[in-house]
């Protein structure tokens, strides 16, 4: 049986370190936040200039002026700062975040990311997604391995990029695979997802792949 | 003369001019200087460029001035919010340059501090860096990315001194710091207005250099929120409530 999105976001949560500065995307990435191990040290950061996210406000406890980058309500903590957006990106752009986990449209097998626009359809911009993947040491993707039966994992993107080999790895439904980000292209599929075979997986992806199954997921 | 105003329509007065190029701070709903923005709806000045990350929501913030059609570009990272901004592009009637969020943070502040324009290697490789210079540097290619100076700033800070010293609060603060040092006349609008000495000096966010004008907001000033989200109290709290966003 394929993983859950709680599934993903735990099989993602594996990936955190103790003393990580990271950056959650919208989506299936936001669940992450509820697998962080217990005795880790770990500290959200929020483009829109806050790092140190706590969770949702209680009834009442709102702030306007205490938003997450979705534009939610949150609250601090003891550990929390705030900074303008050009120091927030600072810190993307300049290497200073550990870890990027964010959602994909496509991603081509030599790690191109395209979760941005499609043309046709009303372009909304693509927030901080760039300077995301741009900047941050390690980028991982947390997608549903199809949408509408279609394959997102491509030997290339075919619609316009985010960024260009940016994505370190992947986690779909499906399994884990990783990629190269520099050097020649290298996909590898290295776990499945409980119950999915070696011959589904092939079938549900658009590009060839290299198999190194460590362990049993 | 000093730099605090009546109200917005008075500290406006004399700077607006049509066709003119508008930083609004704020991101989302959230630090946004929306009596200014309703001050230059009533002024119904027009065809006018206003830098800002969001476009506001149909009936708050910029999408005021978008239904008034009193803006004919906007230089942004994400408009998704303002049904009014997607009737207007998809008919042609409104010109948008998309920047990624922090070349365009980064294209303010650089506005701001005399550099006419950096290298970065946020777009490289995309739809982003067409047209535009490339340079190696250490084995890496990055994209030339151009500062940007407007005629007007229109920022929103929690408090002000007299001076114009500035302090945002929380993450109200977003692009407000930047977008007050990177234009003509930079224009205020503060929840609370001290006076000079009275803001601890070492815990200023925009010294009183770059703002030119001030106007205090109506003590029923309404600073809206977007995406109201709560936890239940820990008795009834079961499942996943603690996501940060």
């Amino acid at each position: 049986m394929p993983w859950t999105r709680d599934d993903m976001a735990a099989r993602a949560a594996r990936e955190l370190q103790d003393g990580f500065y990271v950056n959650l995307g919208i989506g299936i990435p936001t669940l992450v936040a509820n697998h962080v191990p217990t005795g880790f040290n770990v500290q959200l950061q929020s483009e829109n200039g806050m790092l140190g996210l706590g969770p949702f406000p209680y009834e009442g406890e709102e702030d306007a002026d205490l938003i997450n980058a979705g534009k939610q309500t949150i609250t601090q903590l003891p550990s929390s700062s705030f900074f303008d957006s050009a120091q927030s990106f600072g810190m993307i752009r300049g290497g200073h975040i550990d870890l990027s986990i964010l959602g994909a449209l496509q991603v081509g097998a030599n790690g191109d990311l395209a979760n941005w626009m499609i043309p046709g359809k009303m372009v909304k911009g693509m927030g901080g997604a760039m300077d995301l993947v741009a900047g941050v040491k390690r980028v991982i993707v947390l997608m549903e391995h199809t949408a509408g039966g279609k394959p997102k994992l491509l030997p290339e993107c075919t619609l316009p990029l985010t960024g260009a080999r940016v994505v370190d790895m992947v986690i779909s439904d499906l399994g884990v695979f990783e990629l190269a980000r520099k050097g020649p292209t290298r996909l590898v599929l290295t776990e499945l997802a409980p119950g999915v075979t070696l011959e589904d997986m092939r079938e549900k992806t658009g590009a060839t792949f290299e198999v190194a199954l460590a362990k049993a997921a | 003369m000093g730099k605090v105003y009546p109200d917005a329509t008075a500290a406006l007065a004399g700077v607006l001019r049509d066709g003119m190029v508008i930083h609004s701070g704020g991101f989302g709903l959230c630090g946004i200087p929306a009596l200014l923005i309703e001050a230059i709806r009533a002024s119904g000045v027009k065809d006018l460029t206003v830098v800002s990350n969001n476009a506001g929501i149909d009936d708050a913030g910029l999408g005021l001035l978008l239904k008034t059609r009193q803006i004919r570009k906007m230089v942004s990272s994400y408009v998704g919010e303002n049904a009014e901004f997607a009737r207007q592009y998809l008919a042609g009637e409104l010109e948008i340059e998309f920047n990624p969020q922090g070349t365009l943070a980064e294209r303010i502040r650089a506005g701001g501090a005399g550099i006419p324009a950096f290298f970065t290697k946020t777009g490289v490789g995309t739809d982003v860096a067409k047209g535009k210079e490339t340079r190696e540097f250490d084995g890496e290619t990055y994209v030339m990315e151009r500062g940007i100076f407007a005629d007007l700033a229109i920022v929103h800070a929690y408090m002000a001194d007299t001076e114009g010293n500035l302090v945002y609060r929380k993450t109200a603060r977003n692009f407000n710091p930047m977008m007050a040092t990177a234009a003509k006349v930079t224009v205020a609008q503060v929840e609370h207005l001290v006076r000079a000495g009275e803001l601890d000096a070492d815990h200023i966010h925009t010294p009183g250099i770059f703002t030119k004008r001030i106007v205090v907001c109506p003590p029923a000033y309404d600073k809206r929120i977007e995406q109201r989200t709560v936890r239940k109290h820990a008795a009834a709290a079961a499942g996943p409530d603690h996501l940060p966003r």
